[in-house]
């Protein structure tokens, strides 16, 4: 397959639009709190990569709307990447220059191909994918979910298979959860809790008699389960080495120059505090940020002040008006009532369109792109709609 | 309403992300506060939103008063460990135990239930011990919430655990009494939502035996217009009516006209949604929370929101 070539951006020449943005980069990552249409901003971006960009295009998602999923062919379950038919654009009115391929994660066969992976033998794999608390594990420990979702990532990057990923993140408690998790799994595999839990029964006890934490570790979660724990670490511990470096390997692509951040949010207060603190966090860790998407983002000429005075003196003049109007309309009365209601619902949406506009003042380091997506009519649950969007944000 | 939201003694809140969980957890504690209860407002996915709809400072383990009878705090499974073992165990070591946070972080990740029997626990342990009349929770997402309020139930059995398994009843006579506990799952008039709401319901149904007392619908619009108004409002939308309006009150009526077009079809399609979720939640008792249209989200928001619920209630 004949790679496309991705333009040389220096960091000196500036990126004004998403288009440009993912013209020059070969990951980028779709963050922001829940409910903000994360994943739809990065099916939607994928779509017209692939539309207008031309290459492999990837979208990952964590866990997407049913409709959208269909839309994109995706199953419920499994690590299946699918390609999106062209027939979908040509569906749409676009001719697609590249290919748009999608993947959902599956966090537990993430796991399992991982462990299939790093076991140092065939004896230990089974051991470990046999182990009643790996179930447990797999699903919980160290942000395992973030971790699995960067894991996965790399894998596909380095496989070369793709263009370009976008990536749709979890939903986490802590939304940077996720670009810790490479080096918390390090610190983890280097612990001294994994050493205690590894040791010989005989040390282990030896040192809980010793130590508080191990007392109360043990009066919390009883001999047994320390016991079994230990087992299951014991084995997990073989597949060490393959993991730290893995570990290392993931944080280094996330920082690298090819790999680009995209903080997506409404204007609503919870969810631009997240955005703020995301971008935070990326600078602080000297990660790329490329751009701000807003989504539904109430119109602009609701915020005219100018027209604050005509929507009272239409509430307030609506009978004298109505008057002048009415002939052909309808009864003068209930013109005038139409005419205090939309006058009154002008100025109600004028109080959460000016609102929107102090929280975007919020986002105050914004990166160089900040693209808004207007409310749509409709939900968007098919390639149209995804191309519809990106539309709104593309230049 | 079978049983009044607010004369429960443990409410949790939940819903998917973006909803406005927080906002109807605020207004409910307000309101529960203002109608004379001693009120506990617990965030349990503590990004620290709460504080701002009360306009107070940061809030920690240890309750604050944020507004007269209204007390907050954030959940922090580290400390109610150590009030636990205080608390129950006696135990002498806890303050020599030092910051406990990343390795007991991964234990209590690894062991299954612990975090949630001391999450839970501890929000259990405040209506057992009556220190307030009601305990409001901002809880974890719909997506966690079945895994918590099972926790006490359905200890896994990998864990023969002495804290797990000596603690589970007396939460459990507290989460499973309808008259003492309730969720309350808010949804919002969108596709995603409404599926997670009605989902929610059914595992919440299936997996625990905690209630389910109520859903609230956040942010539902007003009808713009009455019976045959529309129609009005579509002749009036001809541009040599627009020109007649705009010259009787001297500007631009354009702007007015479209808002208001929004504002029905935006409307329009949330009425869709609300439909589908009134269909796939029989005998689950709804409440609306209208749209508030206000400047911003502190404590006058709040009120708002409490004001609106109080109407709801009843």
């Amino acid at each position: 397959m004949a790679r496309v070539e991705k333009a040389a951006t220096a960091d000196t020449e500036e990126i004004r639009t998403l288009q440009q943005l993912l013209s020059s980069k070969e990951i980028v990552i779709s963050c922001g709190s829940g409910g903000v249409g994360k994943t739809t901003t990065a099916a939607a971006l994928a779509a017209m990569a692939a539309a207008h960009l031309g290459g492999k295009v990837l979208v990952l998602t964590v866990d997407p709307a049913r409709r959208l999923a269909n839309a994109l062919g995706l199953e419920r379950f499994g690590n299946v990447e699918t390609r999106v038919d062209d027939s979908a654009f040509t569906d749409a009115g676009v001719e697609a220059r590249g290919e748009l391929w999608a993947a959902m994660l599956d966090t537990k066969q993430s796991w399992d191909d991982l462990v299939q992976r790093h076991a140092p033998d065939a004896k230990t794999r089974d051991a470990i994918l046999g182990n009643s608390i790996y179930a447990n594990i797999s699903g919980r420990f160290v942000q395992s979910h973030d971790y699995i979702a960067m894991e996965r990532l790399y894998e596909i990057h380095t496989s070369g298979r793709y263009d370009l990923i976008v990536v749709d993140t979890p939903p986490t408690r802590n939304a940077i959860d996720f670009l810790d998790a490479p080096d918390r799994m390090g610190e983890f595999f280097s612990s001294r809790l994994l050493r205690w839990l590894t040791a010989p029964a005989k040390n282990r006890v030896l040192s809980m008699a010793s130590k508080p934490f191990y007392r109360v570790a043990d009066s919390i979660l009883g001999s047994q389960f320390l016991e079994d724990i230990a087992e299951f670490f014991g084995l997990f511990q073989t597949m060490a080495p393959g993991f730290v470096e893995r570990a290392d390997a993931v944080t280094r692509t996330l920082s690298d120059r090819r790999t680009s951040f995209i903080v997506v949010s409404t204007l609503e207060a919870a969810p631009v505090r997240e955005a703020e603190y995301f971008i935070e966090e990326l600078e602080a860790r000297k990660l790329h940020l490329g751009a701000v998407v807003l989504n539904k983002v109430l119109p602009s000429y609701l915020r005219r002040t100018a027209t604050t005075g005509v929507a009272r003196r239409l509430i307030s003049q609506a009978d004298e008006v109505a008057a002048d109007v009415a002939p052909g309309v309808g009864d003068p009365d209930d013109v005038a009532a139409v005419l205090r209601e939309v006058g009154e619902s002008f100025l109600n949406y004028q109080v959460v369109a000016n609102r929107e506009q102090e929280q975007r003042a919020e986002l105050a380091r914004t990166p160089d792109v900040v693209a808004t997506v207007p409310y749509f009519d409709h939900d968007i649950a098919d390639l149209a709609g995804l191309l519809r969007l990106g539309d709104a944000i593309w230049r | 309403m079978a049983l009044d939201l607010l004369d429960r003694r443990l409410l949790f809140v939940t819903g998917k992300g973006g909803v406005g969980k927080s906002t109807v957890t605020a207004g409910l504690a307000l309101l529960a506060a203002e109608r004379g209860k001693r009120t506990l407002v617990c965030e349990v996915d503590a990004k620290g939103g709460l504080a701002g709809f009360f306009e107070s400072s940061a809030t920690g383990f240890d309750p604050t008063e944020v507004q007269p009878n209204l007390f907050a705090m954030a959940m922090d499974t580290e400390a109610s460990l150590k009030e636990y073992l205080s608390l129950q165990l006696k135990l002498p070591l806890v303050a020599r135990i030092g910051p406990l946070a990343r390795t007991f972080d991964f234990v209590a990740n690894a062991a299954p239930g612990v975090k949630e029997i001391l999450t839970v626990g501890k929000l259990a342990w405040e209506v057992v011990e009556e220190h307030y009349d009601i305990v409001v929770v901002d809880a974890v997402a719909s997506g966690h919430i079945v895994g918590q309020l099972a926790a006490p139930k359905g200890i896994n059995e990998l864990v023969s655990v002495g804290l797990v398994r000596n603690q589970t009843s007396w939460m459990l006579d507290v989460l499973e009494d309808p008259a003492k506990t309730g969720v309350v799952i808010v949804a919002a008039p969108e596709e995603m939502p409404v599926n997670e709401t009605i989902e929610l319901s059914a595992r919440l149904r299936a997996e625990t035996d905690v209630d389910l007392a109520a859903v609230i619908v956040n942010r539902v619009l007003p009808e713009l217009f009455g019976r045959g108004e529309e129609e009005l409002f579509e002749s009036l939308r001809e541009p040599d009516r627009v020109a007649a309006l705009g010259a009787a009150v001297d500007g631009d009526v354009g702007p007015i006209l479209d808002a208001a077009e929004l504002a029905v079809t935006l409307r329009r399609t949330r009425a869709g949604h609300l439909a589908a979720l009134r269909e796939g939640l029989e005998g689950t008792d709804l409440l609306y929370l209208p749209e508030v249209f206000a400047r911003s989200t502190g404590l006058r928001f709040t009120r708002r929101v409490a004001e609106a619920l109080d109407e709801e209630l009843g």
